[in-house]
């Protein structure tokens, strides 16, 4: 018996897929889905792809195929009519240059026997810098100590030589005023119940370091002396923007946490801080640092030009930091401010233990970017005269030996490609820890 | 019983004055000012000290005298060598505001482009795109203002081979000599026919809003308002006997005269902050467009709304309330950097009265006070009136 019915027009096996139209796969398919999918789209991609080639081919060719990459002096770069041998009408980079100069636009003027004091910085600074960004190596509060408090002190005794004076009477001064306040806290804690000794313990700690700091920098490690006029380059960017973000950190949450305070009138001040620095251009700030600052001080006080800038700066960037970090706690849950309190935890037990850890964390991706505008912006500096990477830009154009008329685009574009590659990488880190960081909440 | 615990509850724990916490905060408080007073009264005896022993005169009075030299761009106030410092100060608010009002329109045209077409589908236009934010974003702007104001403003032709852009004026490295506009009598009255078209369109926009809500029917409003706006000032124009006229400049023994003058300083300003400050606006944009949730443009295609409409009515709303607090700060930043323009020379407010009457008078504490409070002036103004259009877009929540 056949339990097949007989329906022979039934398929009984499965046919084998055809393979799709060449038009939907592929390079084809792609650029049909991605480039042409519409009339609107098709011009689009052709006006896109006709304004590239009129613009890519052409800067290719001056900054590569047509550059002139050796030579000695201006001579190397000039056209027959300025003097040369290269054509007439030729127009593009010249990197011998940029090669010549390249010393000055890193180091600035430091001496050539001096130069393994910057190198020694620069090192440390990265060795410092890298584990630090990178959230899986371990150690990062002993990392931190060292970036925020040991390093700025190498660096500033290995830049300037150390060998500061501060005379007797500083330390005279010094002396009454540890006094003072430790006399201040211990009134203050025993008046209050809490056990005075530990409080004052750690202030003493406090104020020891920061005399053993000031011992240090003072002492004669048989380093020349290298004023700050001979200082520039992009070393000089980099002291710039990291003094920025240095001092900016501390201060930024003094001023962040002044700014939720309940008191009015450390609120009004806080407010007031931040807005107005906010509120005014950092060229200003750097007048004003430059120029006004000096009157302000006592006589026989005078700072140099670089820390009158440093101080601008800070006070800039401070403000901006401040807000960054206020935009970090505010993002913190009620839940975890009140669960603080409901410990015991005092207030500024509560903030060191509980929120800040936290709310620092969450703006990391917000520091970065307020570091990378500062980087940016210390390129404000050369308007006030100080040499920085562009300072010393702008200076080498005024050398005879290597003027022509292509020489300004050339350092410019060499400067830019420096800064974009420090700010794009600065930017995708920004992003990469923006979603480490978000993948909690998602 | 009851009235023993009440007045037990209602008795004051004792503690040391220093643990009130209303006690502290006043003495917090108090030493906070006395700190800020003592710095502040350290700094003024410290100046004053200073000024005497320099001889540098004190007050606002040098802002009458003369400041005796020439300014090469201001469009709007007459100035002259003889005028007064406080003409300079003026002369530069008007400059930098120039500046900003123009590269903040033109800004935000450009950064809105620029973010869409970060999203297109289109994927050359969206990598071209992608590549002009991150390319203006990462360089510094003073940088890149000394790039086009140097670099491609050296590729101007000079005076000798003026270029004629006939409709467009005329161009070398001096200036874009662009056709003025001049007005003659009954101009008055063809802005009041645009101002009138304005406030018809405004009422009309009520009333169809209206209609549509009790009936259902829609009134093309758009097409309505852009023939008002065109028709009426048009028809004025030509009522009135065409009372304007566009002015080009002639081409003179030494170079081009005449016309509206506009100098390269201003171009490469505007050029570097408005594509600088579109790169972070088209940023902004890009990420308030993704912050609306696709459910809403799907749900209003299921509600039958073609494309465009879903875009205008549910999409970009939604997007706006994202974008516009960031866009405020963009605006701020715009006008507070254009005052980089003392790098170039152009004679905005910090480089005419911050810079050169600074350098001549020498009383650096008047002019850069000024000078700062004017930026933070008009920080403030600009916050302020993109808070209060904020306030109008956010969302009401209960």
């Amino acid at each position: 018996m056949n339990s097949k019915p007989n329906i022979a027009f039934v398929r009984d096996h499965m046919d084998a897929a055809m393979p799709p139209p060449s038009s939907e796969v592929g390079a084809l398919g792609w650029m049909r889905r991605n480039l042409f999918s519409s009339v609107s789209n098709t011009i689009l991609t052709l006006l896109v792809v006709y304004v590239a080639y009129l613009i890519i081919p052409g800067s290719l060719e001056w900054s590569i195929f047509n550059a002139v990459w050796e030579g000695t002096d201006r001579l190397a770069c000039a056209t027959t009519q300025q003097g040369g041998e290269l054509p007439v009408g030729w127009h593009a980079a010249c990197w011998p240059y940029v090669i010549a100069y390249s010393k000055l636009f890193i180091y600035g003027r430091y001496p050539d026997p001096e130069l393994w004091r910057v190198n020694l910085v620069l090192v440390m600074f990265f060795a410092g810098l890298v584990p630090l960004l990178m959230p899986s190596v371990g150690g990062k509060r002993v990392n931190l100590i060292f970036m925020l408090g040991i390093f700025p002190v190498l660096a500033l005794v290995l830049l300037s030589g150390g060998n500061f004076e501060f005379g007797q009477s500083f330390w005279e001064k010094y002396a009454i005023f540890s006094l003072a306040v430790l006399v201040a806290v211990f009134l203050y804690m025993r008046a209050t119940e809490n056990s005075a000794m530990g409080a004052v313990k750690s202030t003493a700690i406090g104020l020891a370091i920061f005399a053993a700091v000031i011992l240090f920098i003072s002492a004669d490690f048989g380093l020349v002396s290298i004023e700050t006029p001979l200082w520039g380059g992009f070393v000089m960017t980099l002291v710039i923007a990291v003094t920025g973000i240095v001092v900016s950190l501390p201060l930024g949450i003094i001023l962040a946490l002044g700014r939720r305070s309940q008191m009015p009138a450390v609120r009004l001040f806080s407010v007031i801080f931040i807005e107005f620095w906010r509120g005014v251009p950092l060229i200003t700030v750097l007048f004003m640092s430059s120029v006004m600052l000096p009157l302000f001080l006592p006589d026989g006080v005078s700072f140099d030009k670089l820390l009158r800038a440093l101080i601008g700066v800070a006070l800039f960037s401070t403000a901006y930091m401040a807000e960054v970090i206020r935009g970090g706690m505010q993002a913190i849950p009620k839940g975890q401010y009140e669960g603080a309190m409901a410990v015991g935890l005092s207030y500024w037990q509560s903030m060191r233990m509980i929120i800040l850890p936290q709310a620092l964390k969450i703006v990391i991706p917000g520091i970065v970017n307020t570091f990378i505008g500062l980087f940016k912006d210390t390129t404000l500096v050369s308007i006030i005269g100080l040499l920085d990477f562009l300072g010393m830009i702008v200076l080498s154009h005024s050398d005879p030996k290597w003027a022509t008329p292509v020489q300004a685009l050339t350092s410019y574009l060499f400067c830019a490609l420096v800064f974009f590659i420090f700010c794009f990488s600065m930017g995708r880190y920004s992003i990469f820890m923006e979603n480490r960081l978000n993948t909690g909440h998602r | 019983m009851a009235e023993e615990n009440t007045a037990s509850t209602t008795e004051k724990p004792k503690v040391a004055l220093l643990n009130d916490p209303k006690f502290r905060s006043y003495i917090f408080q108090g030493l906070l000012l006395a700190v800020i007073v003592w710095f502040f009264w350290g700094l003024a005896s410290n100046a004053a000290h200073n000024l005497a022993k320099a001889g540098i005169a004190q007050g606002f009075g040098f802002l009458d005298k003369s400041a005796g030299f020439g300014i090469n761009f201001s469009p709007f106030i007459d100035y002259v060598e003889t005028s007064s410092y406080g003409t300079v100060f003026w002369v530069g608010l008007q400059n930098t505001l120039l500046i900003a009002v123009i590269g903040i329109i033109l800004a935000t045209i450009l950064g809105f482009t620029v973010g869409v077409a970060r999203l297109s589908s289109n994927w050359v236009v969206a990598k071209v795109a992608t590549v002009y934010v991150e390319a203006l974003r990462n360089v510094p702007l003073l940088l890149q203002i000394l790039i086009w104001y140097k670099g491609v403003g050296a590729l101007l032709p000079s005076v000798k081979n003026t270029v004629d852009m006939g409709a467009f004026g005329q161009l070398n490295t001096k200036a874009w000599f662009a056709p003025k506009v001049v007005l003659a009598d009954g101009a008055g009255l063809v802005f009041g026919a645009f101002v009138a078209a304005c406030v018809i369109t405004y009422f009309i926009n009520r009333w169809a809003t209206r209609r549509q809500m009790l009936t259902g029917q829609t009134f093309p409003v758009f097409l309505t308002a852009i023939a008002l706006m065109v028709l009426l000032p048009l028809i004025t124009y030509f009522l009135k006997g065409q009372p304007m006229s566009l002015e080009y400049a002639t081409l003179g023994r030494f170079g081009p005269k005449g016309g509206a003058r506009v100098i390269p300083e201003l171009m490469a300003m505007l050029v570097a902050l408005t594509t600088y400050t579109a790169a972070f606006i088209a940023e902004i944009v890009r990420a308030g467009i993704l912050a609306v949730p696709a459910g809403q443009s799907e749900a209003s295609a299921a509600l039958g709304l073609q494309r465009g409409q879903a875009l205008r009515l549910v999409v970009i709303p939604q997007a706006m309330r994202v974008i516009i607090p960031p866009l405020t700060s963009q605006y701020l930043n715009l006008t507070k950097n254009s005052s980089l323009a003392v790098a170039i020379a152009y004679p905005d407010l910090m480089a005419v009265f911050g810079g050169t009457a600074l350098n001549q008078t020498g009383q650096a504490v008047e002019i850069l006070s000024m000078t700062m409070l004017t930026y933070l002036a008009i920080s403030l103004v600009t916050a302020m009136f993109m808070n209060w259009y904020n306030s109008r877009m956010t969302l009401v929540e209960r």
